[in-house]
């Protein structure tokens, strides 16, 4: 049962009280396959945040529309269709931690469940599930979401997403103010969901070390729209459009690209990892 | 939440906007017991005059004023048909029991009605043009006689100015919780008053605690700078009153008078 997300033509603004927004999205079209785990970059103000809103039904397009498996979303949804759509497409938020409000992290992980229809009886059982999930010990369950670090606050606000038991996983800069640890546990860990639960990954990052090493596809917003949309390699290769995007490279890329004009030779192929990078290094013979 | 529109600001550069806030202020205060003297047509006329002058002279557009209206239109409705329907007096057009629709009855409704509209529209248009910053600037200068009977001008601004600064804020965060609830199956505005009401914990619960977090933060950064609250303060804005400011409250004098006359004759 796999669910397909696709994007038609949808064009997006904010309502500012009297006033709208100019357009946040401009007519973009995209289409997720299944299993995939995709990143989304551009610069700040490009729309990714808003994009992730759409796939959820909270932003809804102006024109064009959203189809989330074999429910369509347009302007003109319904407040019941789009539950249905937020069931299936988890949205976390940037620092989700700051939605944490109940007594106990346990109270906090069934709000969703519950909210969606899920038996009291059934909720414990989930909870207990998903917090060994996202990599934490059972006995948080019973203690209070403001009594915790926050790496483990961002853990458990994740696993209340989870606790919904989404097909597709959208998050919004899930690593963003954690150590280079909690980073790299976090994204492994999706990675890990990814790759064993078969779940479809949405990630909107600024950090292009972390696309280069988890990411297979890579969405680029900017000013709205959606300029590039292919795997995560063919990003990497092409250096004028990344510069023109203001795209940061990775390390080993950078080092490559800089030995490349220094040396004059040219590696066999886009190193994105050290360890690519000596490999290739050892085959030309450098090393 | 986006639609009140009373104490927003709303940026621009008309001859309300470049007044001085003390002049609106007073003004302002003035325009609330003024409109109480209007007793008859011309005094009504006169009441409305002035409203759509001030009106067109912000330049803000008759829209926004009219969704400040908006908001208190039943209270107003409210009791203008209390007016209409139990005072009597003059001629009676309608009479059933103790309801009498009579002359005096529709005249004081009309009134009322008047002062209501012209009140909100005036106020309205000295919090539309005046920037919260200006406001509270005004605001601790008139209040500055008070301090003589001991109270804490100074402290009040500060409190007054650092809230008005975080409203933004705190509107932002609150949509951005309630679209994260919302993300987890939370509805709001549906079922019964008591749903209704559970629905607003994860909401406010949350927005307590980032708001107690960032006023210690805020406390200690203030503290960490050197505020003392007993030590006299000095301001960044400087309040300078000039011609037009001076010509304002002529206006307004000129205001009283004209009622003053129309009282009379
Ligand atoms: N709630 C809102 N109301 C009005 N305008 C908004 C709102 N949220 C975002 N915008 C506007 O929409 C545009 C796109 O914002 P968005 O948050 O999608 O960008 P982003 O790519 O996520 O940026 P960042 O990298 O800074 O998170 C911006 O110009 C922003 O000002
Ligand atoms: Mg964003």
């Amino acid at each position: 049962m796999a669910m397909r997300l696709r994007l038609d033509h949808v064009t997006a603004d904010y309502q500012i009280g009297p006033v709208r927004s100019p357009r946040v999205l401009r007519e973009v079209s995209m289409s997720l396959q299944p299993g995939t785990f995709t990143a989304v970059v551009g610069p700040t103000g490009a729309g990714k945040s808003s994009l992730l809103k759409v796939l959820n039904g909270l932003l809804l397009p102006q024109s064009g529309q959203a189809e989330i498996g074999d429910i369509t979303i347009d302007g003109k949804s319904s407040k019941r269709l789009l539950k249905a759509v937020r069931k299936r497409v988890g949205l976390v938020f940037q620092f989700p931690e700051s939605q944490l409000f109940a007594e106990t992290v346990e109270q906090d992980i069934s709000f969703g469940p519950l909210n969606f229809g899920a038996h009291p009886r059934n909720v414990h059982a989930l909870a207990e599930k998903v917090i060994a999930q996202v990599g934490l010990d059972e006995s948080i369950l019973y203690r209070s979401p403001f009594s915790l670090s926050g790496g483990q606050k961002r853990r458990v606000a994740i696993a209340g997403v989870l606790a919904l038991e989404p097909e597709v996983l959208a998050l919004d800069e899930p690593t963003a103010g954690l150590d280079p640890t909690g980073k790299e546990e976090l994204l492994s860990l999706l990675k890990q969901w990814n790759k064993q639960n078969g779940l479809t990954i949405l990630m909107v990052t600024h950090d292009m070390e972390s696309v280069a090493r988890y990411a297979d596809d890579v969405v680029v917003m900017e000013k709205g729209r959606a300029v590039f949309h292919d795997s995560m390699r063919k990003l990497f290769e092409d250096t004028e459009r990344l510069e023109k995007w203001q795209l940061d490279v990775p390390d080993a890329r950078r080092f490559q690209l800089e030995f490349e004009v220094r040396s004059g030779t040219r590696l066999p192929r886009v190193c994105l990892t050290e360890d690519e990078l000596a490999d290739a290094l050892i085959e030309v013979g450098r090393v | 939440m986006n639609k009140l529109i009373l104490g927003r600001y709303f940026p621009g550069d008309s001859l309300i906007h470049r007044l001085d806030p003390r002049a609106k202020l007073i003004s302002g205060i003035a325009f609330i017991f003024i409109s109480f003297l209007a007793k008859n047509s011309q005094g009504l006329f006169l009441l409305w005059l002035f409203t759509f002058f001030v009106m067109s002279t912000t330049r803000v557009g008759f829209r926004a004023f009219f969704r400040g209206v908006r908001p208190l239109i039943w209270l107003i409705l409210f009791t203008v048909f209390l007016q209409i329907l139990f005072t009597a007096g003059g001629t009676i057009y309608f009479n059933w029991g103790p309801i009498k629709i009579s002359e005096y009855g529709l005249a004081n409704a009309l009134f009322i009605f008047s002062r209501f509209v012209t009140i909100i529209v005036v106020t309205t248009a000295v919090t539309l043009t005046t920037k919260p910053m200006e406001l509270t600037d005004g605001l601790t200068f008139l209040m500055r006689p008070l301090r003589i009977l001991r109270v804490p001008v100074d402290e009040l601004s500060m409190m007054l100015s650092i809230a008005l600064r975080f409203i933004p804020n705190l509107l932002d965060e609150m949509q951005r919780i309630m679209d994260a609830q919302k993300a987890r199956g939370a509805v709001f505005g549906e079922g019964s008053l008591f749903h209704q009401m559970k629905a607003l914990v994860p909401i406010f619960l949350p927005l307590f605690s980032s708001s107690l977090n960032r006023g210690e933060e805020l406390a200690n950064v203030m503290d960490v700078r050197g505020y003392r609250s007993e030590l006299p303060r000095s301001s960044f804005r400087r309040l300078i009153w000039k011609i037009k400011d001076t010509v304002c409250m002529l206006v307004i004098l000129l205001l009283i008078a004209a009622f003053a006359v129309l009282n009379l004759i």
